[in-house]
């Protein structure tokens, strides 16, 4: 059975329709990403897999419970499964580092002080980063403040890891150390994760499967390398990178 | 015409909306602020940010506004030589009105317009949906600790204004306008009941719930950028203060 299911999700803003009879699933374990250009709903499926949105219609089911049903309270219990780590990394600006990483840990846990400074350490160790507990988000470079991002995704030893957009607006070096953090981080804690992107050699590179979102519905999934050979000319063209094609006919 | 009609229109619907958000932000803060975890510190933080830090502002408005009271009664009444009536105005004045409203508008421009820049700036950054990733709900973590402190705190402000008013009339009345001291003092609390003192009291803290509870929907609903910041954190103090005015009104007809 899948683990996350997504069913026939529909999902407007002001009557602009952003999914439309959206459905995928993800196996326990697999690393999905979903690819596809700016505005066709990849962030707003990633917040409905996490409840941060819900559908107008369909449903989203995590291990058999389905979210759109859960009441206010139920839904925030349920999200100590996830983790997730945001685009620009959305670290608490008020607090430090450790701060940051430490929060999920002093709110849900009872560890000791000298347990959740071990822990802290230790997912600090996952991503690769030292001796910047005492630092503030705002003096950290755009590479490091995501992987405190992921740090602080992965201190309550999430079931599902989500990263949203993880090297936009990275240099392609950082953009390749972050996709190699994210399959190590896959590996070494067996998590399910759900990666969107639009950068395809991220995508190729962490993902067991790739699944491509167009005019609000997955139109291809498959293998990193059944998606290379799929015959769809849009996800040619995306794959490619052209200007001209399907994708930019109608606009 | 029919813009025009449109334009009225779309103004009530958001007016509408904007109520409707703002009850519910109300029915789910009462909601949250019963659950689990408590955040002591985090009440204590607000409630030194909302009363300790807005003592100066205070200070300076009840007493002047107290000052000048005193110096504008007394011109009215030396006209029909009723100057020994200016301590009881100046005391119910204050007590009643003047400090609980003065109160409320200062810390709503203070305190109110802070929260909303801060909880709309965690919006546009995701920090707000962060913290739902984290299993926290921004209501009980954000609007909880935030509407307690105005709660709790108005009251003890408003009293500290009370004292400062009644105090500022008093200096004006024996130093400048030449009042004998022990008549004035016997005068301010002669006509004074109870009830003038609990009356403010109650005012000042749904005041402090209104500016507060203001400041926080307002951020909590910030779209678009810094801009979208910029407009939240207007809105926060104008809208605030209008609500702590109309309330005003209809809690001193509902009191009395």
């Amino acid at each position: 059975m899948a683990y996350i299911e997504l069913r026939n999700l529909y999902k407007s803003f002001d009557s602009r329709a952003v999914l439309c009879d959206m459905s995928i699933d993800v196996a326990r374990g697999e690393s999905l990403v979903i690819v596809g250009g700016s505005g066709t709903g990849k962030s707003v499926t990633l917040k409905h897999i996490i409840g941060l949105l819900k559908p107008d219609r369909g449903q989203v089911l995590i291990d058999g419970h389905d979210l759109t049903s859960m009441t206010e309270v139920e839904l925030n219990n349920f999200r100590r499964r996830f983790g997730m780590a945001f685009q620009e990394g959305a670290l608490f600006d008020s607090m430090s580092v450790f701060e940051n990483i430490a929060f999920p840990l002093r709110r849900h846990t009872k560890m000791s002080e000298k347990e959740i400074r071990a822990r802290v350490e230790e997912c600090l160790e996952d991503v690769h980063l030292h001796g910047v507990e005492k630092k503030r988000p705002s003096e950290l470079s755009g590479g490091m403040r995501r992987r405190v991002g992921f740090a602080r995704a992965i201190s309550l030893s999430p079931e599902i890891l989500l990263f949203d957009e993880p090297t936009t607006g990275l240099d392609p070096v950082i953009s390749d150390v972050i996709a190699e953090l994210i399959e190590e981080m896959d590996l070494k804690l067996g998590v399910t994760t759900v990666t969107i992107t639009h950068d395809m050699k991220v995508a190729f590179k962490i993902a067991d499967r790739v699944a491509m979102l167009y005019k609000g519905q997955i139109i291809e999934e498959g293998t990193p390398e059944e998606f290379q050979q799929s015959t769809n000319p849009i996800v040619q063209q995306f794959i490619e990178g052209r200007a001209q094609g399907p994708l930019t006919d109608n606009e | 015409m029919n813009t025009i009609l449109e334009s009225i229109g779309r103004t009530f619907l958001r007016l509408f909306e904007q109520t409707g958000l703002w009850f519910d932000a109300l029915w789910r803060t009462i909601a949250w602020m019963f659950r689990r975890p408590y955040d002591f510190n985090e009440w204590f933080r607000q409630m030194v940010r909302v009363g300790v830090d807005s003592i100066p502002v205070v200070f300076l408005t009840t007493m002047f506004t107290g000052m000048v009271l005193a110096l504008q009664t007394h011109q009215g009444f030396a006209r029909v030589h009723a100057e020994q009536f200016v301590a009881s105005v100046v005391a119910l004045a204050m007590l009643r009105e003047l400090s609980p409203v003065l109160v409320g508008l200062m810390v709503a421009g203070r305190v109110g317009s802070s929260m909303a820049a801060e909880i709309g700036t965690m919006r546009v950054t995701e920090q707000l949906d962060a913290l739902k990733a984290l299993a926290t709900e921004p209501i009980q973590y954000l609007f909880v600790p935030r509407v307690i402190a105005g709660v709790v705190m108005l009251p003890f402000l408003c009293i500290l204004g009370d004292a400062l008013g009644i105090y500022g009339g008093y200096m004006v009345s024996v130093k400048l306008l030449r009042a004998n001291p022990v008549v004035y003092k016997q005068n301010t609390f002669q006509f004074l009941q109870l009830a003038d003192v609990w009356s403010g009291l109650i005012k000042a803290g749904v005041f402090g719930l209104i500016l507060t509870l203001t400041g926080c929907v307002r951020g909590y609903y910030t779209t678009g950028g810094a801009e979208g910041v910029g407009r939240s954190t207007t809105y926060a103090v104008v809208s605030a203060s209008l609500i702590i005015l109309l309330t005003d009104f209809f809690l001193t007809k509902l009191l009395f």
